[in-house]
């Protein structure tokens, strides 16, 4: 059906570009946007539980290539899309719930989920590199 | 519905079973929905797993993911997470490509990496915990 030749050029239904950006909008694209991050993201812990299960010095590669300056911040930025992603999901069961569909609440809803991942991802780093240390 | 001049095409049964044209109903929504909740629950263990590991030697690590209670969660992390993540990437490649051929390659290879994914992960899993 989609790509069937159209006999006649119907208008489209306007899309992304035709509104003003919203806060919330953003946050629902960026809710996405981590969503298929994560899911390139799992490959990396796929990797680690296979090179577990490999040879000692397969462990050791993804050890020194999690461990470099590359490997922490693409693990800090997995982090970080985890967690907002994680919290735009309650923000979603909210929603599911008929809740916190008001003006004000919306846009609250939508910055305690950025600064939650903001700050969580912050907190879990500082403990991890504590407990290393 | 139960307008008695109106007769209604659908049979009753297809009334019953709600799966409407398409054979599936709300089901793809819904089990978005139970896996997100069930990601939730399990991602707090995931973190606590992930950072008691973080920068620990291959001894330590497989000594950690061979614990059934570790192993178990982590089974369950994996079965649950390529769920979500084949549900949402088919519905990102249903909005963004509207050419036919293309959409159905690309959500069977959704289908193809998530499975991949899970297996590989659990395959690696079960063979540290049962096979050393």
């Amino acid at each position: 059906m989609a790509d069937s030749p159209s006999r006649v050029a119907r208008p489209l239904s306007p899309h992304l570009q035709i509104y003003r950006p919203l806060f919330t909008m953003m946050m629902s694209i960026v809710h996405r946007i981590t969503g298929i991050g994560l899911y390139f993201g799992m490959v990396l812990f796929v990797w680690w539980l296979l090179a577990a299960a490999s040879t000692a010095s397969a462990y050791a590669t993804f050890s020194w290539l999690a461990g470099s300056f590359i490997g922490m911040l693409v693990l800090f930025g997995l982090t970080w899309a985890l967690l907002h992603h994680a919290l735009g999901g309650i923000r979603h069961f909210l929603w599911d719930f008929i809740h916190g569909f008001g003006p004000n609440e919306r846009v609250l809803l939508a910055k305690a989920t950025l600064a939650g991942s903001v700050v969580l991802t912050i907190v879990l780093w500082a403990i991890g590199l504590a407990l290393k240390a | 519905m139960s307008d008695s001049t109106h007769t209604p095409m659908r049979t009753p049964l297809g009334r019953v079973r709600g799966l409407g044209a398409s054979r599936s109903g709300t089901e793809h929504f819904f089990l978005q929905r139970v896996t997100a909740l069930a990601n939730l629950l399990l991602m707090i263990a995931f973190i606590c797993i992930v950072i008691r590991l973080a920068g620990a030697g291959y001894a330590e690590a497989r000594a950690v993911l061979g614990q059934p209670l570790v192993a178990i969660i982590i089974l369950l992390t994996l079965l649950s997470v390529c769920t979500h993540m084949r549900l949402g990437m088919q519905v990102v490649i249903e909005d963004y490509v509207h050419t036919e051929g293309l959409k159905v390659l690309l959500i069977i290879g959704n289908t193809f990496f998530t499975t991949a994914i899970a297996l590989a992960g659990a395959f690696a899993v079960l063979k540290i915990s049962l096979g050393g």
